[in-house]
């Protein structure tokens, strides 16, 4: 971490407050997210790892503190500079969230038509670099999406949120509901398009597995704030109980024992 | 910022294409179409690609170029880009293996035969799902048997309280309407009978029309609008969070648990509701008789009761229990048949209502013909 100040800051979040009527779910808040890491969010379920994710996009609107995106504050921004803003990043919702009445190949276009002047064969060219990009099969572009599976679905939402070349990627619970195989090669992909287009990646999860194969650090969400960030190893050393329990019950010592053979620190079990 | 653009030379039949500036997706758009041609007239040549004065580039560009550069016949390995750094080389890299145009839209079919098909498979459908509600109605009716019989399977609670949600809470917005329907009617017949100076045959009107039909009828459209689709909304959801699958794996049968207490809330309740409709809506009459014409309340009532059959009355009411049935079984039916997906939740919803209306108002012309045959 000595290095640290040489890391470009993309998101940061400082003194973050959301609330849903009186019920706070953050409150003092902060973060920095750099450019060209993956960061991934953990916490128990409510406490706002999405609505995290949704204050940072512009979906959810601070009652108190500052986000900013590349150095911007999105929220006092006209609506014509929003849209330059959110050009610049990409978002996958969680269960794909693809407009159900166009085909894959049409739902990675839509973006592209919408924001870029570009003919139609261009277009759809970009369409099918990011849908084989994304791993799915050239001839999943001209299928629905409720011809796909949930998993396929979700390479799908992937690919839409490429579709721009974003310099984030949003992703909310990317490996949730798909089997071990499937979110094996997802956690590959994502690493993969991390290094090969320079992406930051902000992911929410619950999934341990993925959290180890792809995550450069860990921000853990409880207390309404972040109550812990860094590498997974200096995480896990806090003292906190949801910590705790959460890296040392018997899940997360599978998942770390299986890290372990990669030189990972030793579990003793 | 300097938009993406090139120039191409010919020396000694060897292509050469220079890119300068930004190959940004944003600014690929004028340059797209002239590259496609120099992909056809590069086949067969030679190309050598130079971006060493290249600004940026992201995927887009980096596609385009490769794209560019496999269109040329490579039987040498002349054809090649030069001058990428080592950050453009990895881009390139990273695209090449991704240049396969994929399909955009399902493969197009004649469109007359789509048509032709479309309607075949409406006229198929529709005979299909006609066959399907007998069996729903057939299903009910065995259930309803096999429940009387050991009468404490009825749900009690469960029938009262959708009597209230259906019946009663139905009852502002029945009456309401019901009453500017009379209102309306009144008002109308009094303006056209004045120029045959028979005023006073509003009375008739409003009795025979609102007590015959506008008052069964208003009703059930409403409870058609109001419940039907309730019913297919609340089953339809049961269906999609698989409660109907967890209800016939815990023994317990769908129809007696869902589709009954509707029924019965619905078959039960009708009537009160037809009869509140046609008394206020006569009610609505009455008050335009007594406010816009010299047709004093008492007058009305009297004439009323001088006039109008007590078959009117009757002829109403037998209806609302028919009405009633065939909302609630369409209704239960299109929430049974929900799939999946939210979606096909609100296509059912639709169609339960659009079909409770188109039933309600054929047997309606059933009803009226049946009682006009037998002088009723």
């Amino acid at each position: 971490m000595a290095i640290e100040g040489t890391f470009e800051p993309v998101i940061e979040v400082e003194g973050l407050r959301t609330q849903f009527g009186d019920n706070i779910i953050h409150d003092n808040l902060d973060l920095v997210v750099r450019r060209n890491e993956i960061i991934g969010v953990v916490g128990g379920s409510g406490t706002g790892k999405s609505v995290l994710m949704r204050a940072i996009i512009g979906l959810k609107r601070p009652s108190a503190g500052t986000v900013r995106i590349f150095g911007e504050n999105f929220y006092e921004k006209t609506p014509r500079e929003q849209i330059e803003i959110e050009r610049r990043w990409g978002v996958m919702f969680q269960g794909g969230a693809l407009f159900s009445s166009l085909t894959v190949a049409q739902n990675v276009m839509a973006p592209i038509n919408e924001h870029l002047k570009l003919p139609r064969g261009l277009a759809a060219d970009i369409a099918a670099m990011k849908i084989s990009m994304s791993g799915l099969p050239p001839d999943a572009g001209a299928k629905f999406p409720s011809e796909l599976s949930g998993g396929m679905n979700k390479r799908a939402g992937l690919a839409r949120a490429l579709a721009l070349d974003p310099e984030i990627v949003f992703l909310d619970e990317p490996t949730a509901g798909l089997d071990p195989i499937g979110a094996e090669k997802f956690d590959r992909l994502i690493v993969s398009l991390k290094e090969s287009l320079g992406l930051t990646v902000f992911m929410v999860t619950h999934d341990l597995d993925t959290l180890h194969a792809t995550c450069d650090r860990v921000a853990v969400l409880a207390e309404k704030r972040v109550i812990a960030i860094g590498a997974l190893d200096e995480v896990r050393r806090s003292d906190h109980p949801w910590i705790q329990e959460y890296f040392s019950g018997p899940r997360g010592r599978a998942a770390l024992s299986a890290k372990a053979i990669d030189g990972g620190p030793a579990e003793k079990d | 910022m300097q938009p993406a653009a090139y120039t191409v030379d010919v020396k000694d039949g060897l292509l050469r294409l220079v890119a300068t500036g930004d190959w940004l997706a944003r600014h690929l758009g004028p340059l797209d179409a002239d590259l496609r041609n120099l992909e056809d007239d590069s086949v067969g040549r030679e190309l050598i690609i130079d971006i060493s004065n290249i600004g940026r580039i992201d995927t887009a560009g980096a596609m385009v170029l490769e794209r560019v550069l496999q269109s040329c016949d490579r039987r040498t390995d002349l054809s090649k880009i030069v001058g990428a750094t080592a950050a453009h080389q990895k881009l390139l890299q990273d695209v090449r293996p991704h240049l396969a145009p994929c399909e955009v839209e399902p493969a197009h079919r004649n469109a007359f035969l789509m048509m032709t098909n479309r309607l075949g498979k409406g006229v198929l459908e529709g005979y299909y799902v006609a066959i399907e509600i007998l069996n729903f109605i057939g299903l009910t009716l065995t259930t309803l048997l096999r429940v009387l019989q050991d009468p404490k399977r009825l749900r009690v609670t469960s029938i009262v309280y959708h009597m209230e949600e259906a019946g009663i809470d139905a009852m502002p917005i029945v009456g309401l309407m019901s009453f500017m329907i009379g209102a309306v009617v009144a008002f109308m017949g009094a303006k056209i009978l004045r120029l045959f100076n028979a005023e006073v045959f509003t009375v008739e009107l409003v009795g025979i029309s609102v007590l015959r039909e506008f008052g069964v009828l208003l009703a059930a459209i409403l409870v058609a609008g109001r419940s039907g689709s309730a019913f297919t909304a609340s089953i339809g959801t049961m269906k999609i969070r698989e409660e109907i699958d967890a209800l016939r794996a815990l023994g317990l049968d769908p129809i007696e648990v869902l589709v009954l207490p509707r029924t019965i809330a619905l078959v039960v309740f009708m009537p009160i509701l037809a009869f509140m409709a046609a008394i206020v809506g006569v009610i609505g009459g009455g008050v335009v008789a007594a406010a816009a014409m010299e047709i004093s309340p008492a007058f009305f009532v009297g004439r009323l009761q001088e006039t109008i059959a007590m078959s009117n009355f009757w002829v109403g009411l037998i209806k609302a229990p028919f009405f009633a049935f065939v909302i609630a079984i369409i209704g239960c039916y299109q929430g049974m048949e929900v799939e999946g997906s939210a979606e096909s939740l609100g296509q059912r919803t639709t169609l339960s209502v659009v079909q409770s209306l188109f039933v309600v108002i054929i047997l309606d012309a059933f009803f009226a013909m049946f009682f006009l045959e037998i002088d009723f």
